[in-house]
């Protein structure tokens, strides 16, 4: 089968590669570009482990073949640290809050976190744990990944992070 | 998990998309979303030799006012449907079905075109078309034609549409100012498809139900508009008695399987459940 040349940004940075139409974006980030971020949990639309942020959208890049992300501009955890190495608050958060546990979870929480935060500056509980409805985590219960969250969007808003009682 | 090779084509209008599934025929697939698409290519259940990806068209996208119509592009997108004000104030039952469907992800990618022309009976905006007696525009070998929501469902996967069609748009005639409507959906968790599930929209007049339609999602091979149900309803006040026997009426209708879901009997008085509470609630916000 005949090779697509596809061209995207993948992190702010410029990518040519000839890819098989039948190559989805997990394997062709994951095995053409070494970007291991991006995880393959249950390669069936579920889990969100592979979610990553494609024009302003966040999407399972098991569920979407790289010709389709021709042109794209395309963001995955290795792209998510500021540009001085610092963590982004995110990551931060994530850290700070326990947010994981085996970490499998994380890259996808991340970059659907990431786009949940863009539309929506500082969203309530409920408006977290619905956001985050596409992306599974065996570990931690969802507890203290929302509380990432949270303390994210109070660092990105420059606001004191509140832990609320339990 | 890796589907089988094909070759991909971006075409960018309809005209080009409609010929070159002409030329290809059954080697030829079109792609929307791919949400339910690339699942089946994966595992191998759907192995077509050219995919036809519509996502290049601009034409197939937005969403914008005819007359007493709105016409929705094929490929607007779950989220775009969410974020539309024009669809929040004129048809609010479709964004309130499209939060139902799937989750963020999905949402962004996954098409109204999609969902309704792929004729799988757990997606839940066609019986939300039939009830409200929406219109697909279809392009073909012999150029456009439209056909009714309510006749193009025939079975499960099977529908009006025949080799080399694109459905490239949905028109839905807006239900009058004041009219209520509510899509409840049972599920056994987010994202998952309906045990069952029923749309409403009705208008009142002094109190009384003055027109009412109801679409039910997964409980037969195709989407359901319970016609007979509906006609129950016209002119009562929802009381009681009165909402038993449209329930009735609309549980003699469903023909849904047994499954992981539930069984058929469950499924079936579930699909009551659902209409009964999809009553009160577009009643509860019908104004007349």
């Amino acid at each position: 089968m005949a090779k697509s040349h596809v061209k995207m940004t993948v992190n702010g940075k410029p990518v040519e590669e000839l890819v098989e139409p039948r190559t989805l974006l997990i394997h062709f980030l994951r095995e053409q570009l070494m970007l291991t971020g991006p995880h393959i949990g249950c390669e069936t639309s579920h889990c969100g482990a592979c979610t990553v942020d494609l024009d302003g959208k966040s999407v399972k890049s098991c569920t979407m073949f790289a010709v389709q992300a021709d042109g794209a501009d395309i963001r995955t955890i290795e792209g998510m640290a500021n540009a001085d190495g610092t963590l982004h608050a995110l990551q931060e958060g994530f850290r700070e809050m326990h947010g994981l546990q085996c970490g499998f979870c994380t890259p996808g929480m991340i970059l659907r976190a990431y786009r949940l935060l863009q539309e929506n500056k500082s969203p309530s509980e409920e408006e977290i744990r619905y956001g985050i409805s596409g992306n599974l985590c065996r570990c931690t219960g969802y507890q203290n990944i929302v509380k990432a969250i949270q303390y994210a969007a109070a660092k990105l808003a420059g606001v004191p992070f509140q832990e609320a009682a339990e | 998990m890796i589907p089988g090779s094909f070759s991909y084509h971006r075409p960018s209008s309809v005209a080009e998309a409609v010929g070159l599934l002409a030329k290809l025929g059954d080697d030829g697939r079109a792609i929307a979303g791919g949400h339910s698409l690339i699942p089946m290519m994966k595992l191998r259940l759907a192995e077509p030799a050219h995919l036809v990806d519509l996502a290049g068209i601009a034409d197939l996208k937005g969403i914008r006012s005819d007359g007493n119509d709105i016409i929705i592009g094929a490929m607007t997108t779950q989220h775009d449907l969410i974020g539309s004000d024009l669809l929040g104030t004129k048809i609010p039952i479709l964004r309130e079905t499209s939060l139902q469907i799937a989750d963020p992800q999905v949402r962004y990618v996954g098409t109204l075109g999609g969902n309704v022309a792929n004729g799988d009976p757990g997606n839940d905006m066609p019986a939300v078309m039939l009830c409200l007696n929406a219109t697909y525009h279809v392009t073909g070998k012999g150029g456009e034609r439209r056909i009714a929501a309510r006749e193009f469902y025939q079975g499960a996967y099977f529908t009006a549409l025949e080799a080399g069609d694109v459905l490239t748009a949905v028109r839905i005639p807006v239900p009058p100012a004041g009219h209520g409507s509510a899509y409840e959906k049972l599920k056994r968790k987010i994202g998952d498809y309906a045990t069952a599930a029923a749309a409403v929209v009705l208008t009142t007049s002094g109190g009384k139900v003055a027109s009412c339609s109801i679409g039910l999602t997964n409980v037969a091979e195709t989407p359901l508009w319970a016609q007979e149900a509906a006609k129950i309803l016209v002119g009562s006040t929802l009381d009681a008695a009165t909402v038993k026997k449209a329930v009735a009426a609309a549980e003699t209708i469903t023909a849904p399987a047994s499954d992981a879901r539930g069984p058929a009997h469950y499924r079936t008085k579930m699909a009551g459940v659902m209409l009964t509470r999809a009553l009160a609630r577009a009643k509860a916000k019908a104004r007349g």
